[in-house]
Order: structure tokens, then sequence, then C-alpha cells
């Protein structure tokens, strides 16, 4: 398996790989590192690197201005939840169309696809007075279903390009012994399908996590998640450098955190089932 | 389908319980994310001890974010919000709509700044209690001023500040002689820019609503704010607005720095600023036409007609403004962090006049004058901004076009005929002119 | 039989999710298109309507019929052009740097190297980044004239502090946009280049195969279908960029189609004219995802 690799070689690829690697890390580590310092230290020239006077100062100032617990559950909420109602809807679609492709099979999915081509701010009226009627402004519920929505078509696609690369003999099989069409779906397919379902998951998860247009013109605050709270650290009066990094730092740690873990899982379901 | 429905129905019934369940009145407040009112959102535990059935919830936003969706609110009449944080470019507008609410609880409306309460009152009613106010003047570097040889007056011309910062200006040093706002935007550039033209004789509009940028007077404006940028200001001053320059100030970078009023307690305080102890004050700068080059502004706190708790709004907005708070922020944090701009008798206690900004404040928003803001006869109320609806659209439009004059990619002329281009465009679609 | 039932239980599978689809488009749409013909200015008064006598306005937030008039300023509107520009530059650049350099980074991590699960984790960071966030990263950490970390190395290389958003707007956004769809690229690609069949690597490198050839007639068309996910999700998201743009206040140069929808809704409250404009962006959007699926929708089939 292994090939001869000349050990120069290695060498030179590993040390140009981490400079490109740590120059593309660099912003979200300068933020971090930032958020530890005083409003002073952050704009101090030339940069301080890890020797300042590391401080936690900046998150207490940040937590006593905003509930951030109360930012972080409501996206921890929406995220999971539409991801969730999505999923409901998504997988028996991508099911039958994997399964028993029609004539417009194609074109549903494309058509789907093209829902997300409205720019939102365009439609952002008519939802608010269909939000304000129905009763739903700043509610989750509200919130979830939109989310729902705008991801539901990437995550059909997805799903079903997943369910194409189960075999169809399988499930022939499976009917073959008699299994009803529920059974099907839970024994057959579910364990099959789990990896993609699994990757489906994280990707709406990350996509919820990070939509900002709805979630800040729909909600005010029993809804509001972290996007809303960053709202309110974006260009302030006075130093806020080191404020701002911190504020950021917690916006964007959980999900940071979710997608390191689940990295692998998650970049083989992007490929879209372009990869075998 | 029914699956969803009943899951969202859940999660609806879920909210709606969780906010019903409390007996109390809940308010709710929309206000921008600057120093005085995240001060008075520590502060509120002496309102809420004082009215234990009234809970108070924040939604702090930054500016723009939060003018975006009140506006958004209010126009169709969503109900999200019990108190709302708007300026005075919003009020009138607002209040002729009949959107907002008569104040009826204000704590001594007698004792109001009179330019400031007179671009909140709409009809003769006063529509939005004022929190802070402010104007803008110049700050300067005593000690760089000192070392020219020159003086800097108490009510400078735009000829003295050009002659000052062009001495002071000493580009190896890192040293400008003025720092300015430059960054797209009409509370950022244009602000700044219609103040100035104000004090150049120039105007928005004539009676007719015809747009006025290829008058002589906006052409002096503009040629003379660009010519003392490129002479004195600071490198990229095209994308500084008020933070930007404020940490240029702070850092000590500018010589002069003409901007809001509220500046002065961030520039004279030791904790953020390298130059607390050399900062000096004067007037925003004329030509000799009667009108000064600085603008006013008022945060304020409003009642959008509709809402079901307008006594606890009322009794919440009379409270924040009143003069008991200015003294609860005095016992809790100096006098020089009291919501300024707003009342005679803040400016008669002799206490509040040691700050060494205070008169210099108080002078420059009695120097502004919204209801007649220019020196030839316009159609429109506000300084620094003309108080139509379509106003924010065009002047974001020509900010960011003055901007690019200043960033050096268009001429003042080019800039100046496209300004009035669009100005034009704009006001004939909506309908000013025929 | 058993067909026909199938069939008919896969259309009540794909029911809900088309009928549930199909509402999010059409009622906000179909309001949308109503706003457009319509005077609709959201802080009132509208002179163009309180001309009219009260009788013929439509309702008490005094909107009136404008015809097309919403639809001729919006296409006459020269910001209208730049914009239009905008919107194409933005997708073209961010696609073209995110999958030539997606390509290159990704057989770069596919050689042997130390601690490339480490540097895979690095890489990948700026796809989790909000993209609010990122924005306020990037234009007050990294590319402020003043305080930016970029300005401190272009001084001391005595180059002198860059002003980005002020002098090379499109560029910043391009740059920041990259960053957050360049790992996205990078990681599908590095993927399908891993499940590429090592036996085949080491044939060619025996045969002496030249690198670049064999790149070329091998590697290429095995990522073909890779590459064309990646620019079809990346079109459809960067289409609607807008956090990135509102954000770091670059709207006046670097504005895309969104951008100026924007603009004429919220910031002029011009309702009317907003919604022209959304109608507007949908066509042309997909006029582009059309074109697109022509291009390279083949490299999906099968």
């Amino acid at each position: 398996m292994a090939r001869a690799v000349s050990p120069r070689r290695r060498m030179i690829f590993t040390v140009l790989a981490w400079s490109i690697a740590f120059v593309i890390f660099f912003p979200v580590l300068w933020t971090v590192l930032t958020s530890f310092k005083t409003e002073g230290e952050a704009i101090h020239l030339p940069p301080k690197f890890i020797f300042f006077d590391w401080t936690l100062e900046n998150y207490a100032v940040v937590q006593e201005r905003s509930n951030y617990l109360k930012f972080a559950m409501n996206s921890v909420f929406l995220a999971l939840g539409s991801t969730f109602f999505a999923l409901v809807i998504a997988i028996p679609a991508a099911w039958a169309m994997a399964f028993a492709p029609g004539k417009y099979t194609k074109d549903i999915l494309m058509w789907m696809l093209s829902t997300k081509m409205m720019p939102p701010v365009g439609a952002l009226i008519p939802l608010y007075l269909i939000f304000r009627d129905l009763g739903l402004l700043d509610t989750r519920g509200g919130i979830i279903a939109v989310l729902m929505l705008l991801n539901l078509p990437i995550i059909i696609w997805m799903l079903y390009t997943y369910f194409k690369e189960i075999p169809g003999e399988i499930l022939e099989a499976s009917r073959m012994d008699g299994a009803s069409v529920g059974k099907e779906l839970l024994y057959v397919l579910a364990p099959m399908a789990v990896p993609g379902i699994a990757s489906t998951v994280l990707l709406n998860i990350i996509l919820a996590w990070n939509e900002a247009f709805w979630t800040l013109s729909l909600t005010t605050k029993d809804a509001a998640p972290l996007t809303q709270f960053i709202a309110s650290y974006s260009s302030p009066e006075g130093l806020f450098w080191a404020k701002l990094s911190a504020a950021s730092t917690m916006a964007i740690a959980p999900i940071l955190v979710l997608g390191w873990f689940a990295q692998k899982q998650l970049v083989r379901g992007l490929t879209f089932g372009a990869v075998k | 389908m029914n699956f969803i429905a009943k899951g969202v129905f859940g999660a609806l019934m879920f909210s709606a319980m969780a906010s019903t369940a409390l007996a109390e009145t809940t308010l709710t407040i929309a206000t921008v994310n600057n120093g005085d009112m995240i001060r008075m959102q520590g502060l509120t535990e002496d309102f809420t001890s004082k009215n234990p059935d009234i809970k108070l919830e924040w939604v702090t936003l930054e500016e723009n974010v939060l003018r975006e969706k009140v506006t958004t609110d209010i126009a169709t009449k969503g109900g999200q919000f019990d108190v709302l944080t708007i300026g005075t470019y919003e009020v009138p507008i607002w209040g002729k709509k009949g959107w907002l609410v008569p104040l009826t609880m204000v704590d001594d409306p007698a004792d109001l700044l009179p330019a400031i309460a007179g671009g909140l009152t709409v009809d003769g009613k006063l529509m939005a209690a004022p929190f802070y106010g402010e104007s803008s003047m110049v700050m300067y570097r005593t000690d760089l001023v000192d070392a020219t040889g020159m003086k800097m007056p108490d009510a400078p011309t735009w000829k003295d500040i050009k002659e000052i910062a062009a001495k002071i200006t000493d580009r190896d040093k890192e040293i400008y002689g003025v720092c300015l706002r430059g960054k797209a935007g009409w509370g950022e550039n244009m602000a700044f820019l219609t103040a100035t033209s104000n004090s150049f004789g120039a105007r928005w509009f004539d009676e007719n609503w015809k747009p006025q940028f290829d008058q002589p007077e906006w052409k002096d404006t503009l040629n003379f704010y660009l010519d003392l940028m490129k002479e004195s200001g600071p490198p990229g001053a095209s994308s500084n607005g008020f933070n930007e320059n404020l940490a240029l100030f702070n850092s000590g970078k500018c010589g002069m720095w003409i901007d809001a009023t509220v500046a002065a307690s961030f520039v004279t305080n030791p904790k953020d600023s390298q130059v607390a102890d050399k900062v000096g004050f004067a007037l925003a700068p004329d030509n000799g036409l009667g009108k000064r080059g600085n603008w006013l502004w008022a945060w304020s706190l409003a009642i959008p007609a509709g809402t079901q708790k307008e006594e606890a709004a009322q009794k919440f907005i009379g409270w924040a403004t009143s003069k008991a708070y200015t003294e609860l922020v005095a016992s809790k944090e100096g006098w020089a962090n009291v919501p300024p701009g707003t009342r005679t008798s803040l400016y008669a206690n002799p206490e509040y006049q040691k700050v060494p900004f205070a008169k210099m404040t108080l002078d420059s928003i009695n120097s502004a004058d919204p209801t007649k803001p220019t020196v030839k006869p316009v159609p429109y109320v506000g300084v620094q901004f003309v108080a139509i609806p379509e106003f924010a659209g065009i002047a974001t439009t020509t900010g960011q076009i003055f901007s690019a004059a200043l960033a050096g990619e268009k001429t003042a002329d080019e800039a100046l005929a496209e300004a009035q281009d669009v100005a034009t465009r704009e006001m004939t679609k909506a309908g000013y002119i025929k | 039989m058993a067909t026909q039932q199938t069939r008919a239980l896969g259309r009540i599978a794909v029911a809900p999710s088309v009928i549930a689809l199909f509402l999010w488009m059409i009622v906000p749409l179909s309001m949308t298109i109503w706003f457009s013909f319509l005077r609709y200015n959201l802080l009132d008064p509208n002179p163009a309507c309180s001309l009219l006598t009260p009788g013929q306005l439509l309702d008490e937030a005094n909107r009136c019929f404008a015809g097309t008039t919403n639809y001729y300023y919006f296409l006459t509107d020269p910001a209208f052009f730049k914009a239009m520009r905008n919107s194409l530059m933005l997708v073209g650049w961010v696609i073209a740097i995110s999958v030539i350099g997606g390509t290159l980074l990704a057989l770069l991590l596919d050689q042997a190297i130390y601690g490339r699960n480490i540097v895979r984790l690095m890489i990948i960071a700026p796809f989790f980044v909000m993209p609010t966030v990122s924005a306020l990263v990037w234009k007050n950490m990294m590319m402020h004239p003043v305080q930016g970390f970029l300005a401190w190395i272009t001084k001391s290389l005595g180059l002198g502090a860059i002003d980005w958003f002020a002098h090379y707007p499109m560029t910043a956004i391009v740059i920041m946009v990259s960053w957050q769809w360049l790992p996205f690229a990078t990681l599908i690609i590095l993927t399908a280049l891993q499940s590429f069949d090592e036996e085949q690597k080491e044939a060619a490198q025996m045969d002496g195969t030249p690198p670049l050839s064999f790149f070329w007639y091998m590697i290429l068309p095995h990522l073909a279908r890779p590459i064309t996910v990646v620019i079809l999700i990346e079109t459809i998201f960067l289409l609607n960029v807008f956090a990135e743009i509102y954000v770091s206040g670059s709207g006046g140069r670097a504005g895309n189609l969104p951008y100026l929808v924007y603009q004429y809704g919220l910031l002029s409250n011009d309702i009317g004219g907003a919604s022209a404009g959304g109608i507007v962006a949908v066509v042309l959007a997909n006029i582009v995802a059309f074109f697109l699926m022509r291009m390279i929708g083949k490299n999906l089939e099968g």
C-alpha cells in the first residue's frame, strides 16, 4: 500500500500543508486569542500572540450584558427542531424518488433547489405579514418551519443521492420474503441509510445554526438565537475588539466543536453521492 | 403535513405558554447597543423594585439592525415591542402617521432642552422622550495645537480648522491634523456632510423638492471636505465612521476630530483613551453665514400605537428619562457618565458643570435648529437629515458616492453630478417632483 | 401490482415535501408579485398616492396601483447593472478560487504528510463559522486598516496599510466568502481523491506516466462529478450572499442583487420597488441555474 516517499519530499509537503492550513485557520485562532485580551491589548501594535495578560473579563462582560445561555438554547432548539421535522418529511420523499422514480423526479428535484433562488429580503414583508396574521412572530415554531423549508431542498437532495446508492436488489429480496413496506423501511433501508442520514443531519444543523437573515428578522426575544446575540455586538461605541471577539467565540464555538467531532461523517455526506 | 402542523402547533403552544404564564406585565424594549443604553439595563432594578408588577425584557441590537426591525414591525403592526428606541429622524414621520402614543408621564417636560424637544413634538404633543441628546463639536488635542503656536477659538471657522490641521499633520509620525467621517451611510458620512453643508449655505432640496447638488454651495462643501482630508486626513478615511475615528483619536493619531458630543466622555476617559488629559473642545465650525456645521440627534423612547401595555410603558419611559434617573447614574457611575443633552436642569447643576465638556455640549445643542436648519428656506425639518421616508435610501446612495470621491475614485464634480441624478430620480419616482 | 402500489405509495411519500415547498414558494411569491405592482412605502405619506382621491387608494396603508412603475425604475436604475455585475463576479470568482484552490489543496493533502488529521481540522473550520461572525472578524480583526492584522503585516513589510473595504471592496468580499467556501470544496475533492484507486496510482508511477498528464487524463475526469456538485451547491448559496456584504458595510460598491433589493426595501422602505427587484432577481437566478444545468448537468447523471 504505502508508496515509497522520500522523507525530504514528505517534509516539504508537510510544511507546505501546515502553513496553508495555519493561514486558513488563522482568523478563527486570532479571534479566540483576542477574546482573552484586554481592550487595550487587543488593539496593541505590534500584536501580541501568546504573551499577554490572559483575562476572562470579556466573557464576563458579555455574559452580564446578554444572557448567552438563552440565545444558545434557542439556537440548539431551532437547529434540532428544524432538522427533525425536515427529516420526517424528507426521508419518505427521498426514498420514493430513489426507489420509485417517476417521469418527473429529476424535474421535481431541480424545482426544489430553485425555491432557494429568491433573495430572502424580497420576501421579507410578505412573510412578516403572514407571520403576524398567524401569530408566529418571535415563536420557535414559526422559525423552525422557516428553517425547515429553507433547507428541505438540500436535505432531500442529499438523502436522494444517498438512497440511490443502496442496491435495489436488497429491497427486492426483502419484498420476496414478504416484508411489508414499513418493515422494509425499518429493517432493511434504515440501517443502510443511517450514515447518509447522519451526515444530512449534521449539515442541516450547521446551516440552521448559521442562518442569519430570517432568524434575525422574525424573532425578537423569546425565540431569538445566537445570530441576534451577535447583532448586539457588531458596532457599538468605544473600544470593542476584545468583547466582539469574545461574543464571536461564544457564537461559533458550539458548532465548531460539533463540526470537528463529526467532520469525517459530514464531508462524506457533502459529496452528494458524487464519490463512490 | 399533519405531523408538521402538530409539531409546529406544539412548539407554538409551548412558547405561548411560556409568555402568558406570568401574571405581571412584561415590557419588551427595543434598544440600541450604545453605552448609555447598556448602562440603563444594568440599573433597571431601581425601576422594577418600585414596580414589582412590571418585568422588563431587552432586545439590544446594533443601530441599523434595530432600525430595520422596528420599522418593519411598526409599519406592519406586528406588535413585537412595547417601548421603542428611535431617533429624531423617525419621530416626525411616525408621529404624523399616528403610529406613536403621546407621552403622558414624562418628568417635568418643560425642563427638556427646547431644541431637542422641538424635534420630538408632533402637533404640539410630545411623541418621544429624549434619553440622551447629542450635537457635534470639535474635539482637539491641546498639546498638538499648542505646539503649532496657534490657538483654537471657542467658535472656529472652517478656515481656522484647515490651517491648524495642516500645521499639526506629521505623516511620518502618523499624526493627522483632522479626522472626519468618510464611511458611507446616511448616519455616517452623510450626517457629517449634510450638517457641514448647512454651514456652507447649501441645502438638500429647494422649496419645490428639487435636489440641490448641482448648486455652487454643495460644490464648495464637497471640495472643501475633500481638500481638507487630502491635506490633513488619515489614510483610508473613506471607511472611517464614528468608531474608527474614536479609536484613532484615542490612540493619539488625530489632532482634531469633529463628531458627536457624546464622544467627549470616551476621549476624556483615561481607561479608554491615551490622550484623556489633553483634549479641548470647541463649537463646530462655521463660514460666517449664520449656521454652524453641527447636527442634532436624540435617541428617544417612544410607545408604538396599539400596544396592550401602554400604562406600564408610560411608567417606564417616565422613569428612564427622569431627573431621578440622572441622579441614580451619577451616584453609581459619576457625573461624567449620565446621559447628556436632554435637560436644562442638568446643565444648571454645579456638579455637572465640573465635567469638562458640559458647557460645549449644551452650546452645541442650543445652536442647532431642526426646524430652520439651513441658510436658504427648505420644505423639510432635520439638521443632518431630511425627515421624509425616502431620505434614508437616497442618502445611503449619495453617501456611497461621496465616500468613493474621498477614496479618490471620482472627482468632486462627478460625484455631485451623480448624486444629483440619483436624488432627482428617487424624488421623481416617489412623486415629489412632477 | 407491486409496482403500482409502490408508485402510489411513492406519490404519497413525496407529497408532503412537494406541498410544503410549493406553499413556501407560491404564497410569498404571489404576494411579492402583487406588491411589485403597487406603490407601497412602509413609511408613508407617499406623495404620489396622496395625490389620489381617497377612493382610489387601496387601503389605509396608503397603497395604490403603480402599474409597471416599480419595474421600470428598478430595471433602469444604474445600480441594477452594477449589482448584477457584482453578483456574477462574486459567484464566478469564489467558484474559481474554491475549485482551483480546492483541487490544489486537496492534491497536497492527499500526499503523505505528518498530522494530516489536524491539518484537516484547521482547514474545515471556516465552513462552520456563521457568515455574520465571519464578516465581523474579517472586517474588524483582519482587514481593518488600523487595528487589523493584515494592516500590521503589510506595514511591517513596508507596504503601508491597505484599506480593503474602501479601495478593494469586491476583492475583500471575494476573499471573505472564498475563505468560507474553499474548505468545502477542498474537503469534497479530497474525499474524492482518496477514493481514487491506489493501485492505479501506483501503476501509473511504475509506468513512469508524467505526473501532469496523469493528473489531466486520470485524476481530473474522476473529479468531474464532485466538482460539479461543488459548483452547483456554491452557486445556489453564493447568489444569495448577503450577510457578508451587509455587515462589512461594503454594499455601496460591492453590493449584489440581494443587497440592492435590501436597499430598496429596508433602507428606502420602498416595498413595491423591492418586490419588483425580488422578482427580477428570481428570474435572473433561474436563468443562471438553467444554463448551469445545461452546462454541467450531465455530470450528475448516472
